[in-house]
């Protein structure tokens, strides 16, 4: 799987802007590719251009990924289009409203049913399969906004923590049995999600971040900031004491 | 939220910014005043603006959609750039039909300006090469617009200004290479009866463009460098290297450009080639895109920004009348270094708008030095007026109301195809 050889590769939440530059990377080293997202017609425009530019096979599957009860199906279908699935990019995910999510439960619960809950099932699902099979990728996109809880984004950022914590124990279990698990924690990126905050120094393109994440599989990473320097910052976010912390504005 | 620029940096001013990540994201919600799609903001004065009112900022939309690999069809988004289908096609043995001097433009700003480009006395204009687009309108009619369909609106939305509407995504013809390099020759003028036999000479082939040296005068009056060339035409290894770009740092004081250091600068250009013509084979990259090996390079000009002045004249009696423009350039020393002098050939254009004709064409960049540059573009203005010549509206920020609807007179026919929501700072300024 490494280096610019062809694969077999799973996009679930594949018309994010992320999993889209990341997917393009892979269409132009001829890889067969299994597109899962919810939007029918943005689907086919994504999965036009990724055979365009190159991919040796795209399948699609219209489906919302909150709908648990349907992964096993899915994946397995997934496996079968693909036979076998080399690699599994986990991007779907909302950024939600925090301020009604302080203001309601319900809101709550839905941005962790997307983000975390919906993840676990997939990467239960996948996790087992690659056992099975011996060999397999998972990338699962996280974010640098697990490592604290902000007040700006606490809801997002626990369900990224949780998570980034569900990897590393799920790492700690098949890795050893030759199976890849990679956490991706990008920082700010400039994408239909964020359009609303954007503007700073830090916002890096989807295309950073998909050949950041492209990078992490090659290199068999187990935790990637992209950019980089996120590693640094939230390092160093990391270090500031609690009681500090809940005094500052970030 | 940071502000767009046009490549000028001229007019300033606030609008609204709308991402479109999608076509579905189209129409917008209603109160945030009229709306102008916009792409690199590589045109340089106002017709990518839309002060005091919205853009719907159009690179969200950069999906290549089919690729027939065949017939050299591409379609694509219209936010997709010149510089993506470059790295996509020129590997598969395929390149733009017609190219302007800048690979950073849309796909739909290339066709709302009907762009051209080295090629144009042979092959004429970037629309030509539609083959057809979505229209979009923001009352949430769509059409399909080709020659053969929907084609009075195929017509006044090739150079349209982005004025008829949201572009998608269009169709365009692709044609083969077999080789990324171009055969280059360059031959040295002394004065435009050399340019002019030189073109005239090189009529047959297919890319031909002169840098003048707008600064220098007396007995170097006009002198320049007459370029040609052609797709080198052996097959071989058209995979792109790795690029190296170099980003403008800073923007510059505005003393930094002035006669004496662009007078320097032009020598020096015109006497790095030693002999009077050199012939070579080079990559396609330097041939057609010197400057954007360096990014942002329009910080050369400072914060204040520059005024690029491109005019076409008819090619009877064009002579006299660049001559006469050159010579008012000359005068006033405020010419830069980078000025352009092609003839344009007489291939239809397919827009209302569309700006080439038969003729000569002399485009250049001039820094802001507030009224004199104003007063000497008004000049110039006029002076193409009188030749019977039209200045282009992707370059221009001073041409009055009264000279753009003589210079177009199609514009109150394709005023009826106007989105009734569509405007932009450079059509209020005209319609003025």
């Amino acid at each position: 799987m490494k280096g610019r050889k062809p694969v077999k590769m799973l996009v679930l939440g594949a018309t994010s802007a992320i999993a889209m530059a990341t997917a393009r990377i892979y269409a132009q080293r001829g890889s067969a590719l299994y597109l899962v997202a919810r939007n029918e017609e943005k689907l086919a425009v994504v999965a036009a251009d990724l055979q365009v530019r190159g991919a040796s096979a795209v399948h699609t599957c219209v489906m919302d990924l909150d709908e648990t009860e349907h992964h096993a199906a899915m994946l397995a279908e997934a496996a079968e289009k693909l036979q076998g699935i080399d690699i599994a990019l986990v991007a779907h995910g909302v950024l939600g409203d925090q301020a009604a999510a302080e203001a309601e439960y319900g809101v709550a619960e839905k941005v962790l049913r997307t983000n975390l809950l919906g993840p676990i099932s997939l990467i239960t699902w996948l996790a087992n399969h690659f056992v099975e099979q011996k060999r397999g990728t998972l990338a699962v996109i996280s974010s640098v906004a697990g490592d604290r809880g902000r007040k700006l984004n606490y809801v997002y950022g626990t369900s990224k923590a949780g998570l980034s914590t569900f990897l590393q124990g799920v790492r700690n279990r098949v890795d050893r049995l030759g199976i890849k698990v990679i956490t991706i924690k990008p920082g700010f990126v400039a994408t239909p999600m964020t359009v609303h905050l954007q503007g700073g120094i830090l916002f890096a393109t989807p295309e950073t971040v998909g050949r950041g994440i492209a990078k992490a599989i090659d290199h068999r990473r187990d935790v990637v900031y992209v950019p980089g320097y996120w590693r640094l910052i939230m390092g160093l976010i990391k270090l500031v004491p609690e009681t500090v912390f809940k005094r500052l504005n970030v | 939220m940071p502000n767009f620029e046009s490549w000028g940096r001229y007019p300033r001013g606030e609008q609204k910014l709308k991402t479109l990540f999608w076509a579905s994201d189209f129409p917008v919600e209603n109160g945030i005043g009229s709306l102008l799609p916009a792409g690199m903001g590589r045109s340089y004065g106002d017709v990518c603006l839309n002060h005091g009112n919205s853009l719907l900022l159009t690179r969200g939309l950069d999906r290549m959609l089919a690729f027939d690999e065949t017939t050299g069809v591409l379609a694509c988004e219209a936010g997709v750039t010149l510089a993506e289908i470059l790295e996509f096609a020129v590997p598969r043995g395929w390149f733009l039909p017609v190219t302007p001097g800048t690979k950073f433009v849309t796909v739909g700003g290339a066709i709302a300006n009907d762009v051209h480009g080295k090629n144009h006395h042979v092959a004429g204009t970037f629309g030509r090469y539609v083959k057809r687009f979505e229209l979009l309108r923001s009352a949430g009619s769509r059409k399909i617009c080709s020659p053969s369909e929907n084609a009075e609106w195929y017509r006044a939305t090739i150079a349209g200004l982005g004025l008829t509407g949201l572009i998608p995504w269009a169709e365009i013809q692709l044609k083969p290479i077999r080789s990324r390099r171009i055969r280059y020759e360059a031959t040295k003028f002394h004065g435009l009866e050399e340019f002019v036999a030189l073109s005239e000479a090189n009529l047959h082939r297919e890319y031909t463009v002169s840098w003048i040296d707008c600064v220098a005068r007396e007995k170097n009056f006009a002198r320049g460098i007459f370029m040609v060339g052609d797709h080198h035409d052996v097959e071989e290894e058209r995979a792109t290297p790795k690029e190296k770009k170099i980003n403008f740092p800073l923007n510059l004081p505005a003393i930094a450009l002035n006669r004496a250091t662009v007078g320097a600068f032009n020598a020096l250009y015109f006497h790095k080639q030693i002999g009077k013509k050199v012939s070579k084979l080079i990559d396609y990259e330097p041939f057609f895109y010197p400057l954007d090996a360096v990014l942002h390079w329009n910080r050369m000009y400072g914060k204040q920004g520059l005024l690029q002045f491109q005019c076409v004249v008819p090619y009877e009696n064009g002579l006299e009348a660049i001559d006469g423009i050159l010579k008012a350039i000359a005068d006033s020393g405020l010419a830069s270094f980078l000025a352009v002098l092609k003839v344009c050939g007489d291939v239809e254009s397919p827009g209302m708008l569309s700006f080439p004709k038969k003729g000569i064409t002399l485009a250049l960049d001039f820094p802001i030095r507030e009224e004199k540059t104003f007063a000497l573009l008004d000049r110039l203005g006029a002076m193409t007026d009188e030749a019977g010549g039209r200045l282009y509206p992707a370059k221009d920020a001073r041409m009055t109301g009264e000279q753009f609807r003589k210079f177009y007179p199609e514009w109150r026919e394709f005023s009826t195809y106007m989105d009734e929501r569509f405007s932009s700072s450079f059509w209020r300024r005209v319609m003025e």
